[in-house]
């Protein structure tokens, strides 16, 4: 699924890591816990989360996540958008609940990790 | 080589910075992507720990060509018993640290987990000390 067809479906908006909006994403894993999050051995998929402070950044860093969707409408703080930049991690910001987001987006064809 | 980080117990913007250095180091070194994620997911979430449950911490790595050593020492309440601590689910995490999206119990089990060799060692009181080793072959 490209990044950009994804922010399409959850009425997403880009604040970070832009240039990569055409690349794909096959796997994803939903979780505010990000120590379930930093249980996953694979590192290539889409991070959804309604944590919206500088630990969900810092775990995708650690996770080698490439990208982060914010659920919630929840938004990145400064702090945490200085941090995805420089580790490349593109973030995308959705009004919807975290439930609409996985609903629409497993719909559309995105596979869970397990 | 020896790095050496301080840790303030408490000071949550700043947890995660250690790891953050290590990994790139280590990516610098030409380490293989899947050892330098064992590394700085057991040592993020040690260095979590230390920001969650103590007053102050050191870290220091030891990165050889070989492997890497971590020792994170802390000053702070201790664990009364480690075999529940190593126990996934159990946590004593205060509301601010789950706030931050941990306290789930699952930190020490996934440092064991990613590690070659890990030790702890506590002491009620006085403070904990654990020992991550990772071979990078």
């Amino acid at each position: 699924m490209i990044i950009r067809e994804l922010c399409e479906m959850v009425s997403g908006r880009i604040v970070c890591g832009e240039s990569r909006r055409e690349e794909s994403v096959e796997y994803a894993f939903a979780s505010d816990l990000m120590s379930d999050v930093l249980t996953v051995r694979n590192g290539n998929f889409l991070m959804i989360t309604g944590l919206a402070n500088i630990q969900s950044v810092r775990t995708a860093e650690m996770s080698d996540v490439p990208f982060m969707l914010l659920c919630r409408n929840k938004k990145a703080t400064e702090q945490m958008i200085e941090v995805a930049q420089e580790n490349k991690l593109l973030i995308v910001e959705s009004p919807y609940s975290m439930f609409r987001c996985v609903g629409i987006l497993y719909n559309a064809g995105l596979k869970p990790l397990f | 080589m020896l790095s050496e980080f301080k840790i303030e117990g408490g000071d949550f913007t700043r947890a995660g910075y250690a790891s953050s250095q290590i990994k790139k180091i280590l990516k610098n070194l030409n380490v293989s992507p899947d050892v330098v994620k064992r590394v700085v997911v057991a040592l993020y979430e040690a260095e979590v720990n230390i920001v969650a449950h103590a007053f102050k911490g050191v870290i220091v790595a030891d990165i050889s060509n070989s492997g890497i050593k971590l020792v994170l020492e802390d000053e702070g309440p201790g664990i009364p018993d480690i075999g529940m601590a190593m126990t996934k689910g159990y946590s004593t995490a205060s509301q601010t640290v789950r706030e931050m999206g941990f306290g789930a119990g699952m930190g020490l089990p996934n440092i064991k987990d990613n590690a070659d060799r890990f030790e702890i060692v506590s002491e009620v009181g006085k403070g904990t000390r654990l020992s991550i080793e990772i071979d990078f072959l």
